[in-house]
């Protein structure tokens, strides 16, 4: 039972959207610099090295809305005295956009709600950092910003799309490994990419959150991925926690209704 | 940004990365909530008891306890906002799919009505309509005491989630327990047998309905036994129980009895509370908790698919 399943609102028509082609992915992180440019995202302040790859900013959160992960996976060699090889992933994360959003679902303030575009935006001048939303998202992508207490994530640039642009990480992407546009054509576009890429011999590509009838509905913002998603640290099948909810309430009728009757039933015959 | 666990071989990671976040809320504010809130909402129905059967000590403390137990809470969940100045946001809206908005909707109804029935009482003016906010703050309070199995259930948090079936039913237990309980220490032993019922009662559902929860079989059930969680609830356990066996053997004959073991039923369901919250908070810090049952999910649709396809 998600806040899009009751029809409030219907989700935009066009839907815009963003398909991130992972294979093109370069690893420049030039989508988290015009991103923290463009929205005025803070500096996350320790400059510590990770020794994860070239990765040290490890994960989305509230002062990174565009993440680019780097995994250098081992490929054994054919030959037992040669070195084994490397392969490079690299893929640049951001909020899905969730058609079911657990986190517009649960807030109980309003302050996340989905535009017209589509997309799921919080609206920082009503949030109260209840953080409600943190736990319930399944990708672990909104977060609340220490020192602020309101919460933060991608608003696939609400502000440049009002004005006809494009978001500013698709923008800066040399490549195209970021491409927005209206999800019905990205899809189409999504399809074709990875069969040319398996008819190029590139066994391990596959969509990812592309797919309406999975446990979110579909992601607004899907990838093209060359591995299993939790290499890149994604939730393999992520389910909207509100697709439960419906349950719990019952759940909570019978334990109240259970209360109420076990409350008279201690006081009746009871002598002192 | 979380810290890493250690990368393990069983189930693939990034860097051993946890992928939710970890709640924001602190474990007193909320876990303190739950607790305060519970007892609040269940001794409001005891109160409403006693102001039927001619106890008037229980029924005075009881609804002086309700009213201080749900202030305390809504002091805690303000507390742990991050804007608490715009607490009064949560009634912009009224949103089934969020039970933190149903919560401060109810909590709207109770608090009013668990503070006109003491007021009532305390100053003996407009006695009928004391008593009538009374019933209302019991009804109202069966809604306190269970919703917040909802609450925390509604999250991907893995511990949480995958008790949300049973999670009402423990926290509607706990809340009798430590209603029954601390009812039972303040209220002269006279006037407190239902008190010390609803304390047995609610001990016997908590305890039952905790132990299937912990033996769920679900992976992140794990999290209820490990560490600080395990700890906790193991702690629950004893006070809890030892609790419950002194108020049903003893607490008709001794006041002291009365008051110490109904304060450790009540101990027992506070942490209680504080062990769930803690396990909860665990299984989002070791991405296996997501990994691994969404992957056999994954693994599994993908051989259905197949037998379908061949
Ligand atoms: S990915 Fe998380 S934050 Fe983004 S829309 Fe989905 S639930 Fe909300
Ligand atoms: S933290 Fe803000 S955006 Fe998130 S659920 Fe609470 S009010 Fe809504």
């Amino acid at each position: 039972m998600s806040v899009t399943q009751l029809g409030m609102p219907s989700i935009g028509v066009p839907r815009k959207g963003f398909f991130t082609d992972t294979s093109l992915c370069i690893g420049c992180k030039a989508c988290e610099v015009a991103c923290k440019e463009w929205n005025s995202v803070p500096a996350d302040t320790s400059l510590e090295l990770t020794g994860e790859s070239f990765d040290n900013t490890s994960a989305l959160g509230a002062d990174s809305w565009r993440h680019v992960a780097f995994i250098e996976k081992q490929v054994p060699a054919a030959d037992p005295s040669a070195h084994d090889g490397v392969k490079w992933l690299m893929s640049s994360d951001v909020c899905k956009h969730c058609t079911h959003a657990a986190c517009l679902d649960v807030c109980p303030t309003g302050a996340l709600f989905r535009t017209e575009h589509g997309t799921v935006v919080v609206q920082q001048d009503i949030c109260n950092g209840c953080g409600y939303c943190v736990s319930a998202c399944p990708y672990g992508v909104i977060d609340q910003r220490q020192g602020d207490g309101r919460v933060f994530k991608c608003t696939m640039c609400y502000d440049r799309l009002g004005a006809g642009e494009e978001p500013a990480c698709a923008k800066a992407c040399p490549t195209k490994s970021i491409q927005y546009g209206e999800l019905d054509e990205l899809r189409e576009r999504a399809d074709a990419r990875v069969t040319e890429l398996h008819e190029r011999g590139e066994e391990g590509a596959r969509l990812y959150g592309h797919n309406p009838d999975d446990g979110v509905g579909g992601d607004g913002a899907f990838f093209l991925l060359l591995d299993e998603p939790e290499t890149y640290g994604l939730p393999p099948d992520p389910v909207v926690t509100t697709r439960d909810l419906p349950v719990m309430w019952k759940r909570a009728a019978g334990a109240a209704a259970g209360l109420l009757l076990g409350a008279v039933a201690v006081f009746w015959g009871a002598r002192n | 940004m979380s810290p890493r666990r250690g990368a393990t071989e069983e189930f693939t990671s990034y860097y051993g990365r946890p992928i939710l976040k970890k709640p924001t809320w602190s474990a007193v504010d909320i876990a303190g909530y739950i607790f305060a809130g519970g007892l609040a909402g269940a001794t409001s129905m005891l109160a409403a008891g006693a102001q039927y059967s001619a106890r008037p000590s229980l029924e005075r403390r009881s609804k002086l306890m309700a009213l201080t137990a749900i202030s305390a809470s809504a002091v805690a969940l303000v507390h742990d906002l991050g804007r608490p100045e715009r607490f009064l946001n949560m009634l912009r809206v009224a949103k089934p799919t969020s039970p933190m908005s149903m919560g401060s909707w109810i909590l709207s109804l109770y608090g009013p009505l668990a503070g006109a029935s003491a007021a009532s009482n305390v100053l003996g003016i407009l006695p009928r309509a004391g008593r009538a906010c009374g019933v209302g703050a019991a009804v109202a309070g069966a809604a306190v005491a269970t919703y917040t199995g909802v609450l925390l259930a509604d999250t991907a948090v893995p511990t949480w989630h995958d008790a949300h079936e049973a999670l009402p039913f423990v926290f509607a237990g706990s809340a009798a327990a430590s209603a029954g309980g601390v009812a039972a220490a303040l209220a002269p032993v006279a006037e407190a047998a239902p008190a010390r019922r609803m304390a047995v009662g609610g001990a016997v559902l908590e305890t039952v309905m905790s132990l299937k929860m912990e033996r769920s079989g679900k992976l992140s059930a794990e999290t209820l036994h490990q560490g600080r969680a395990g700890t906790l609830l193991r702690l629950s356990k004893a006070f809890t129980v030892g609790g419950a066996v002194g108020l049903a053997l003893g607490g008709r004959h001794s006041r002291l009895v009365s008051t110490m073991c109904g304060l450790a039923v009540a101990a027992g369901s506070a942490l209680l509370r504080f062990g769930v919250f803690e396990a909860g908070v665990a299984s989002t810090l070791d991405p296996k908790y997501v990994v691994v049952p969404q992957r056999e999910r994954a693994d599994e649709a993908a051989r259905q698919r197949e037998a379908a396809g061949a």
